[in-house]
């Protein structure tokens, strides 16, 4: 006589431990503050990048109406160059520390790693300065009419 | 001395899980590298109408359009999906109803895409000629 087959494979023991324990995160230190900085920069980024999205390429016929005008225009309000900003560092460091795990998992070399690690933050660093230098000190003033 | 097989690890294979992990990162990573790029082209702001003008243009052409829609597919995919991994995350138990969860961030994703779609399709339609 045949026995009948549980209608679910058993769970192994990680399977279990998991169900009850939610997903693995990182115990403490450094590695824990980049999980939590992951989650929260993610659910400010949910708003500030996703309505940047819509906005500047969705809506209102996108970015085919956006010129140095719309900029100008839009960058006299301090809510927009606000906005702006900090979808600027938190999109930053958000990306830079998601690439610096993603090597993690595929540079194994630690001297090639660092490396890697190092040539992503100094171009992220080097676009937080750049970008924001232009958001506080653009002024359309400099070019009359265009506004 | 080689590594064992275990060593390296397999592939998963559990779950609808292991593609949406594999698309967030995907998408993760589209995004940081246009953040790059644009951060470049919207600091030629500072250099004049003349200079930003021509480098916007760019987004005039329909196969960059058509990249656009790509970057908007990436920023909502990895929102949304990001949204559910902190369900899970924060909230261990809803675990139990990983698939019912993971099946309506599809839904939510797959629903704001069509009118996306639509709107941005119809412009690249433009943009090539078509109409």
């Amino acid at each position: 006589m045949a026995v009948e087959a549980p209608e679910r494979p058993t769970p192994s023991p990680r399977d279990r431990s998991r169900g009850a324990r939610g997903r693995e995160r990182p115990g403490g230190g450094f590695e824990l503050w980049s999980w939590l900085y992951m989650r929260i920069s993610g659910l400010v980024l949910l708003v500030l990048a996703v309505g940047h999205v819509l906005i500047m390429h969705v809506l209102d016929d996108g970015v085919e109406r956006v010129n140095f005008g719309f900029v100008a225009a839009r960058w006299q309000s301090p809510f927009w160059r606000t906005w702006d900003w900090a979808l600027l560092v938190l999109a930053l460091i958000h990306g830079i520390n998601g690439l610096r795990i993603i090597v993690q998992d595929y540079v194994r070399w630690p001297g090639v790693r660092f490396a890697v690690d190092m040539a992503f933050f100094v171009i992220g660093f080097a676009l937080f300065v750049l970008g924001t230098v232009v958001v506080f000190t653009f002024d359309p003033s400099q070019w009359p009419g265009t506004v | 001395m080689a590594k064992r097989k275990s060593d390296v690890g397999t592939l998963y294979k559990g779950s609808p899980g292991q593609w949406s992990w594999l698309l967030h990162r995907i998408t993760g990573v589209a995004v940081i590298l246009f953040l790059f790029a644009h951060v470049v082209d919207t600091a030629v702001v500072g250099w004049g109408p003349e200079a930003y003008n021509r480098v916007v243009g760019v987004y005039h052409n329909w196969v960059v359009q058509l990249l656009e829609l790509g970057l908007v597919f990436a920023v909502l995919y990895h929102a949304i999906n990001g949204v559910k991994i902190m369900i899970f995350d924060f909230w261990p138990s809803s675990a139990r109803h990983m698939k019912g969860i993971a099946l309506a961030s599809t839904i939510i994703f797959v629903l704001c895409m069509i009118p996306i779609t639509i709107i941005m399709g119809n412009t690249i339609l433009e943009s090539a000629g078509v109409f």
